[in-house]
């Protein structure tokens, strides 16, 4: 090999580093050319853009942050089996130590910021118009755009892996460790950068569903009178907008002391590595309830639906909801009680931290409370949230142990502190998102997916959660800390460890059901053909699945709570099922546009340009983003009628004339 | 609002007619002249830290007025006043989050 290309595949393709990257390449090389051969055998290209790349429209937007979601959870679980293979066993050299950084970083940035975000938007997009009676978002449009951002800054995160090198100072990414003089690779530029990206993207989808929740409800659907789920959007779209300028600063401080060599955050001339540390938390601790309470509003959902009764308590929930999201600004020093800011300023973020236990417990009675005497069927849905009470009790009781500042000083950065935050991010986030996939599930697709693969995933997932974390509340108490990539034969550490990570293979198998039951039910799948496969109790159940481009044909009039639930009770739910062809009138809708897709293309441009400090290609990123952005502000004719006519033809086909 | 006539137009009733350029301009020249001012007072290091931080914190109190009532429309809007609202719980997030860390990083002045 010619001495150029050896130092190019040496630098940026890190070939020297041995089989785990030349897997990964033949792995990712293979994937691509699967996909471009499918596309053009089956000659989909065309579709993919016209139907997909270019869509605003909030359901198939919804359907790609899902698959997007899925497919980063995979990663992010190949991740986690890296980790706890090389935990295993005591001595291990599977992983090197520079490569176990590496893993517990894009592991944990992946699980939160391009697994669990993604899913919740996801949520956000399928669910939140048709629950509220509107026709899509407040800006179509700028939804787009958002998915957009996310997606390329995920590439951008996930590209680092097989060029350059990956970030390795973990999620957190403390300075430090983080400054130039500590961290010269690129990797750490692609973690502030991918973030910055897709966090653009996670505010203006804050942004894009407060405005639409508060402002295109169908008439006659006071706020209190909204779904449950809705309410958790609104909560967790206030936190967004408030909790991620914070961490837009610390990580645009932080790249001008990488780039352009100012002292934010350096030892010396004044900086102050700890402000990075505050202003992280600033945002990170409300992120986790960004992620924990629409996880919440599908729990609400889902256990009134499953139990048949109306949610016990609606005025508390959304109480508690809202207390949630202000409180959880006013705790996030509990993330750093050993800094050694003083007992006064412990004490205050301690006692906060043990309030928001309070609302959280509300929710948790109101949910058990609908439960009572109630007719439950467990089918998925039920069930994930039925796993979730248990396990999230048990992590918000480790929550208040951790609160406990002096106690603190004891857990911090051990694996009782892995095994608490696992806990409450799996059985919140992950349970309830799975929970709301199946719930619809049948909603986006128009089919069920299969019970029975379901539940043997289900049982999988839940006894491999135990196994894999319960021991690793012990072995934080014997002294294991966190970020350690090998430890010595005589720590009485083995045995547990060992456990734990049959534990993870456990919980990885059990995806790969889910996985399984997606492939076999887009075949065997039980069709929905009612639109209601539930029973449902809101306006989304009224519609067909999957729903119409237009959402509402007539945008119905809510006079109640829980409206198809009364309506069914009073036996006039025909009234939303059977539409009067004369009021169907013309539909105004946005035009689809290839402008966001190519907005996210040269946001990702810029960002890899300033990755390498390649800057030509940073400014030619940069030239694309406004170009599109002015292309856009002259862009005259962007909406189109569906005429009544074609929609009487769409209505009468499903029926419901 | 009638109910079966478009949802997703909303809101470009008459009222946004009325938005003549001058005014964007006039915000526009305004923002960059208070930005000008701060750089200025910063870079020719016009006065001591004390006095130049609470400037400078006064000077950007400014720049967030021109940018809410310019570009942002505080003032108009039909329907619920939900922005006042947002905007009042925002100033309350934004005092209480940099108070609060004042408070949190004050613990430097003891240790260096
Ligand atoms: C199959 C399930 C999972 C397993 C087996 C697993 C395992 C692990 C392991 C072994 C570590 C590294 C611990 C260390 O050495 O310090 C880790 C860290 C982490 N995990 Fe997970 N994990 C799983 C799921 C998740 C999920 C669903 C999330 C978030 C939604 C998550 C978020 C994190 C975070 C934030 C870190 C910290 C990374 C850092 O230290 O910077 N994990 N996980």
């Amino acid at each position: 090999m010619p001495a150029a290309l050896k130092q190019f595949t040496d630098t940026y393709l890190m070939w020297n580093e041995g089989y785990l990257i030349w897997i990964s390449d033949i792995l990712i090389a293979l994937t691509s050319i699967g996909i471009v051969a499918t596309l053009t055998y089956f000659k989909k290209w065309k579709w993919l853009w016209k139907e997909w790349l270019t869509s605003v429209d909030h359901k198939r937007i919804g359907i790609m942050y899902l698959i997007a979601a899925l497919l980063m959870m995979f990663r992010g679980g190949a991740d986690a089996m890296l980790l706890r293979t090389q935990l295993a066993s005591p001595n291990s050299h599977f992983l090197t130590a520079e490569h176990y950084d590496q893993i517990f970083t894009t592991h944990g940035t992946i699980m939160i910021l391009f697994m669990a975000m993604p899913m919740i938007f996801a949520m956000f997009n399928i669910v939140v118009p048709l629950q509220i009676g509107a026709r899509d978002v407040a800006f179509p449009y700028l939804n787009a755009i958002s998915f957009w951002l996310f997606f390329f800054g995920a590439m951008l995160f996930n590209i680092s892996f097989v060029f350059g090198g990956s970030p390795d100072a973990g999620w957190v990414s403390y300075p430090p460790l983080t400054e130039l003089g500590f961290d010269k690779g690129p990797g750490e530029n692609f973690y502030l950068l991918s973030l910055q990206i897709s966090g653009i993207g996670s505010i203006a989808t804050g942004i894009n569903f407060l405005a639409t929740i508060l402002k295109m409800r169908a008439p006659g659907m006071k706020l209190m009178r909204m779904p449950l789920f809705t309410w958790s959007v609104v909560a967790a779209s206030i936190v967004i907008i408030f909790a991620f300028p914070a961490l837009t600063i610390a990580l645009a401080l932080l790249m001008l002391d990488r780039i352009v060599g100012t002292h934010f955050f350096t030892m010396l001339h004044g900086g102050d590595p700890m402000m990075f540390v505050n202003l992280f938390w600033i945002w990170g601790h409300p992120e986790v309830y960004i992620v924990v309470l629409p996880a919440f509003g599908v729990f609400s959902e889902v256990v009134a639906t499953f139990a048949r009764k109306r949610i016990f308590g609606y005025t508390s929930m959304v109480a508690s909801l809202l207390l949630i999201s202000v409180i959880s600004y006013f705790v996030w020093a509990h993330h750093f009680f050993t800094m050694g800011a003083g007992a006064d300023v412990n004490t205050f973020f301690a006692v906060a931290s043990m309030m928001v236990a309070i609302p959280t417990g509300v929710k948790v009675f109101n949910w058990l409370f609908t439960m009572f005497r109630g007719r439950i069927s467990f089918e998925l849905p039920m069930l994930w949230t039925l796993a979730f009470v248990p396990n999230f009790i048990i992590g918000g009781a480790t929550g208040v142990m951790l609160a406990v500042a002096p106690a603190d000083y004891q857990y911090h950065n051990s694996y009782f502190l892995i095994a608490h935050f696992h806990q409450v991010l799996i059985a919140g986030p992950v349970f309830g998102l799975i929970a709301g996939m199946y719930f619809w599930w049948p909603k986006m697709f128009g089919f069920k997916l299969d019970e029975k693969i379901g539940r043997i995933a289900f049982w999988l997932f839940n006894i491999g959660f135990y196994v894999c974390f319960m021991p690793q509340y012990a072995l934080g108490f014997k002294g294991m800390q966190r970020r350690m990539y090998t430890y010595p034969a005589g720590m009485g550490w083995h045995t547990l460890n060992l456990i734990s990570t049959i534990g993870a293979y456990i919980m990885g198998l059990g995806f790969l059901f889910i996985v399984v039951q997606i492939v076999y039910s887009i075949k065997y799948g039980e069709r929905d053909l009612t639109g209601d496969p539930w029973n449902g109790r809101t306006l989304e159940w009224s519609l067909p699945s999957p729903a119409p481009h237009y959402n509402f044909a007539v945008i119905p009039t809510v006079t109640d709570r829980d409206m198809l639930w009364v309506m069914k009770q009073e036996g006039r739910e025909g009234e939303l099922r059977r539409i009067n062809p004369d009021a169907i009138a013309d539909i105004h809708m946005p035009k689809n546009s290839g402008r966001p897709f190519l907005m996210g293309l040269a946001f990702f441009v810029a960002g890899f340009g300033f990755v390498f400090n390649w800057y030509v290609l940073a400014v030619i990123g940069l030239v694309g983003v406004a170009l599109t952005m002015i292309l856009r502000a002259f862009e005259w004719d962007d909406e189109y009628h569906i005429l009544a006519e074609e929609v009487r033809e769409v209505e009468a086909a499903l029926g419901r004339l | 609002m009638s109910t079966s006539t478009d949802k997703l137009t909303q809101g470009n009733g008459p009222s946004h007619a009325k938005h003549r350029s001058g005014q964007y301009v006039l915000g526009y020249l305004l923002s960059l002249v208070l930005t000008a001012i701060s750089f200025a007072l910063a870079l020719t290091h016009a006065m001591h830290v004390a006095p130049l931080m609470i400037v400078m914190t006064i000077l950007a109190g400014f720049q967030i007025v021109v940018q809410l009532f310019f570009f942002m429309h505080v003032t108009e809007g039909d329907g619920p006043p939900y922005h006042s609202l947002a905007l009042i719980l925002g100033l309350i997030f934004t005092f209480a989050i940099a108070l609060m860390s004042v408070w949190i990083m004050g613990f430097g002045s003891q240790v260096s």
